[in-house]
């Protein structure tokens, strides 16, 4: 075990004890008000170009700089009480190269001339030393310079500007709103992010940005001490590329559930005390729930469940560097080979199946003006009716597959890590007949209504998968029939989405985001958003989890 | 500048807390200076250095505490990070859990460094890519593999007189090799305190057999099966035990929410759990797999014993949690050593009749707590076993297990090797439970 790796394992409660270990949330502690501080770009441009020029007379053919201030905050509460509360921030530029061919990188957090100029030239030496093991040269694919341009996400308040009483308070009361329902145990958070990133290359860019991201979260418990069964909910937000607004709850906004569930779906704003109430009610009522009998179901599954299914089972699986086997070694290879792809006619899923990759969505995790090596973000068909039409692609990779263009999704978690390709918002596009959930579930027989991010696994090829969440309901006869628990699906990706059967309207749709999604080594985080409508697939296997320890 | 020796790194420190006006005060300075390699595809693909030295102080009124950092070392700069910290911690909330600093400790004599690491070089990083590549090509497979190394320090020093220092170095290496046409896959893992002991060739060559070997593996029924598991499936990046080790908190259990939880109330601890040939414990000045001797708070970390013969011994306590239960504060180790015995993964095949080799295990996540079920599949080399041979490659399968019914079902235990800084020997599993089939090789 890694003591890097400690953070994945631990549950949300024991979270705020690691918390400079999780990912991103790293860098160094700072008082709050240093987080509304910026660097002149005037100034970056001048320490972009000393990297620049000091890369290219060491040797290097291209060169690019990121300059970065990446900025967090996060609040930590338990029941009534503050747990932690850290501002962090971590200064400092990475320098690519290549030289010889071959990729170089070196960061510094000497964010002076002469800083950035030593870091090129160690890049340039890197790149020469590995030169020696390189059997087939780097090729970019062209990309035209920006100059000076900038691109800001599009927030209404700056997360980082609400006084972190004011933040604290909506916690707290997320939690009083728990305890009042029921609950034993409640640990909520808020996430925030802010990346304040400089590029500069020598294809002449000097690209300035400012992206926002937010998480509010919880996980309530009930523990029934009589029986030593204890069971939890987690929280139905969704991590955004929003500013704070997203927590001031808009009606517009709000997504009725199927009836019976008392759920709602959340779009652009979130209710944080209604969801923590109602948390604390179906935790109490899973202690009670009758235990799943194994078999195939008809799911039905909310977009707040079904983002991460869309996550592991296309999103990755159409990654290209995993197909070109650039991630054998860890994250993994797929089975969405190029054979596969060139044929023109694999059926990925059904006929409906329509996703579409888009680094511009407004309100997504993803959305930035410019990827992290200078391309223009824009977005593109992955699957088409069902068939697989591309992937999600960086400059270095494009050539390999006879492309003259990079897709914009290339992402380094900060200054001091190597960008490379990462994913895209990948989108299940909405049915477009009229269909609410409650208009789906009337059809269903015998099925399963899951909402919530759960228990997930899949293989390193994204083939067999295995999916919890964190309500679970009985359809039977085209209603819903209660609560039951210990649900988990198995399923093959290809068979999973050709049983893909009908998908709700635009009314229905929202998204789901993963803020902490790992891949690469050194292990890297990113943040992406998948939208989807609620969507029924026909004859699911589903197992029961339940054991016993003794 | 990353790496500070103990003189230079307390004289900042000493300094710091000389422009302290606050009840109390802690300064942590942290540095790290890193290189990497990656290669996929027969090929180098990334490489890297980065440098990095961090200030962090915490002042505190009463109960009320404030932090700031920065990473310049002049007077000025440290004297307006501690007022920072001190503005900070007026503003804070009281913490109803606050304990005091801690005063001067004893601590054990740190054996984590290595400088034969700490002087490794790009040249000699791009040297073992480039053997690992070099076999791999001429035996026709393809290779993906990381190699990284690290030299690391911290140092504490408060107003209550504690002062503590360790270095570390550490090397992380992973290679994976494939057969062109992907039908076979294979991996090999390992770390290091110094790298004078890493061979980029013979783990690769590991790898590379395992790829040859896993060539048309046959698909077998899911079901409950006889399994010996590799180290690297049990404490990885992705470890069957990893779960288990860092569950062993007594807030936790006393709260009701773990399974090491009590009907009716309290811990589990005293009770026999799991089989009795099973013992876990800490050790931070273990010669093969050292750890930090101190947390950051400045506890000391001793030799500690979780699981001794199958009962649990001891919990992990927070201060806090063990004045609040009268119990002894425990500092959070940085390595779990499980005993074992002599024999290799080769001898517990010989041993066999029937069953399965598992040389990974990948994508393991909870799915109940309650019963510390984890789902997650094989992966890079899993071979089914009979009679004391290895009689063909499988399919890799999903599984759904607890480890701790795996822990009583012990077949045998191997000799521990170190992995991801622990001490972990391969273990043969009876009636291991495989529940689906996966295509992925």
């Amino acid at each position: 075990m890694k003591r890097r790796d400690f953070v994945g394992l631990t549950s949300l409660a024991a979270g705020a004890l690691f918390l400079p270990s999780i990912p991103g949330f790293g860098g160094n502690l700072v008082d709050p008000e240093r987080l509304l501080e910026q660097v002149d770009p005037a100034v970056k441009k001048r320490l972009a170009d000393a990297a620049l020029n000091a890369a290219k007379s060491a040797g290097a053919s291209y060169t690019d700089v990121r300059i970065g201030r990446y900025l967090n905050q996060s609040v930590f509460t338990r029941e009534k009480q503050v747990q932690n509360i850290a501002s962090g921030e971590s200064y400092g530029a990475g320098v690519r190269v290549i030289a010889n061919g071959t990729w170089g990188f070196a960061a510094t957090n000497d964010v002076s001339e002469a800083g950035l100029a030593k870091a090129a030239q160690m890049a340039v030496a890197i790149a020469k030393a590995n030169s020696k093991a390189q059997k087939e040269q780097v090729q970019l694919a062209p990309q035209k310079g920006f100059g000076e341009v900038s691109w800001k996400t599009p927030i209404v308040q700056n997360a980082f500007e609400v006084p972190i009483a004011q933040k604290v308070e909506l916690l707290l009361a997320a939690n009083a709103k728990a305890l009042d329902n029921g609950a034993s145990f409640v640990n909520s958070s808020l996430f925030q992010i802010n990346e304040q990133k400089y590029f500069a290359s020598t294809d002449g860019s000097y690209i300035d940005q400012d992206i926002h991201r937010i998480w509010p979260t919880f996980t309530v418990s009930v523990v029934d001490r009589a029986t030593g069964k204890f069971r939890s909910r987690d929280a139905l937000s969704s991590p955004m590329g929003l500013g704070y607004e997203y927590l001031t709850p808009k009606a517009q906004d709000q997504v009725a559930g199927p009836a019976g569930t008392g759920l709602i779906g959340y779009r652009n704003s979130y209710d944080m005390l209604a969801d923590a109430a109602l948390a604390a009610k179906q935790a109490k009522e899973k202690i009670t729930a009758k235990s799943v009998v194994p078999g195939k179901y008809d799911l039905v599954l909310d977009p707040n469940h079904l983002g991460l299914t869309i996550h592991e089972s296309i999103g990755h699986a159409l990654e290209l560097d995993r197909v070109l086997g650039y991630e054998a070694n860890y994250a993994g290879t797929s089975f969405a080979t190029l054979d596969k792809w060139k044929t023109k006619n694999f059926q990925y899923g059904s006929k409906l199946v329509n996703i579409v990759a888009d680094k511009t969505q407004p309100g997504s995790l993803g959305a930035v003006g410019y990827d992290d090596e200078g391309v223009k973000t824009g977005q593109w068909d992955l699957i088409k009716n069902g068939v697989l039409v591309d992937y999600q692609k960086i400059r270095d990779q494009a050539g390999i597959v006879g492309q003259d263009h990079s897709d914009g999704c290339c992402y380094a978690q900060s200054w001091q890590d190597v960008q490379f390709q990462r994913m895209a918002n990948v989108s299940l596009q909405p049915g477009t007949t009229k269909m609410s959930v409650d208009d789906m579930i009337k059809n269903v027989d015998k099925g399963i209504y899951i909402a919530g991010r759960g228990s997930y696994s899949i293989d390193q090829q994204r083939y067999n998968f295995q999916f919890g969440g964190q309500t679970f309901y009985t359809i039977e006869k085209g209603k819903i029939a209660g609560m039951i628990e210990d649900v988990a699906y198995q399923a093959n990706t290809q068979e999973f989405w050709n049983s893909c059967a009908a998908i709700c309207d635009q009314s229905d749709y929202r998204m789901f985001g993963s803020f902490f999604d790992g891949k690469g080594q050194p292990s890297q985080v990113s943040a992406v958003s998948h939208g989807s409508a609620t969507t029924r697939f026909n004859g699911v296997n589903v197992i029961n989890t339940a054991r016993k320890i003794g | 500048m990353a790496i500070l020796s103990q003189e230079q790194a307390q004289a900042i420190l000493q300094k710091v807390l000389s422009f302290s006006k606050a009840d109390e005060c802690q300064a942590t300075l942290t540095g790290r200076t890193a290189g990497n390699i990656r290669y996929a595809r027969n090929n180098v693909s990334t490489a890297g250095h980065s440098d990095n030295v961090s200030l962090a102080v915490e002042s505190r009124y009463g109960k009320r505490s404030g932090v700031a950092t920065c990473n310049q070392f002049d007077d000025d700069t440290l004297r307006r990070c501690v007022q920072r910290a001190e503005e900070t911690a007026k503003l804070a909330p009281e913490d109803p859990e606050y304990m005091p600093m801690l005063g001067p400790q004893q601590y054990l004599t740190p054996n984590s460094f290595a400088a034969k690491t700490a002087g490794d070089t790009a040249d000699a990083r791009a040297q073992a890519a480039a053997d690992s590549i070099d076999l791999c090509v001429a035996r026709k497979l393809t290779v993906a593999g990381f190699l990284e190394n690290s030299t690391s320090f911290r140092a504490l020093r408060n107003s209550k007189g504690l002062q503590a220092y360790q270095p570390e170095t550490f090397v992380d290496f992973s290679v994976t090799v494939r057969t062109p046409d992907g039908t076979g896959s294979g991996y090999a893992v390992a770390d290091y305190t110094d790298v004078g002991k890493f061979n980029a060739k013979a783990l690769t060559q590991i790898a590379a057999d395992k790829a040859a070997g896993s060539v048309g593996a046959k698909a077998m029924e899911p079901g409950k099966y006889t399994v010996i598991l590799e180290p690297a499936a049990l404490v990885s990046d992705e470890g069957l035990l990893n779960r288990l080790f860092y569950e062993l908190g007594a807030r936790e259990a006393d709260e009701g929410r773990s399974f090491l939880s009590k009907k009716g109330g309290g811990n589990k601890l005293g009770q026999k759990l799991f089989d009795e040939r099973i013992t876990i414990y800490s050790d931070p000045t273990n010669l093969e797999a050292p750890g930090r001797v101190f947390d950051d708070e400045g506890q000391p970390v001793k030799k500690m014993t979780w699981v001794e013969k199958g009962v649990l011994k001891n919990l992990y306590y927070s201060r806090f949690w063990a004045q609040k239960s009268k119990a002894t504060a425990t500092a959070f180790p940085s390595n779990f050593i499980m005993s074992g015995g002599t024999q290799s993964t080769a001898d517990l095949i010989k041993g066999t009749a029937k069953g399965i080799l598992v040389t990974r295990l990948w994508y393991i996540r909870d799915v109940d707590p309650q019963s510390l079920l984890v789902t997650g599949l094989t992966r890079d080399g899993t071979f089914y076993i009979e009679n004391g041979k290895i009689k063909h490659p499988v399919k890799n399968f999903r599984f759904n297990e607890s480890p701790v019914i795996m822990l009583n079902n012990i077949e045998a235990i191997g000799k521990p090797v170190r992995l991801g800084g622990n001490l972990v020997p391969p273990l043969k599993i009876r009636d291991f439970t495989f529940t689906s089939l996966s295509d992925a090789v």
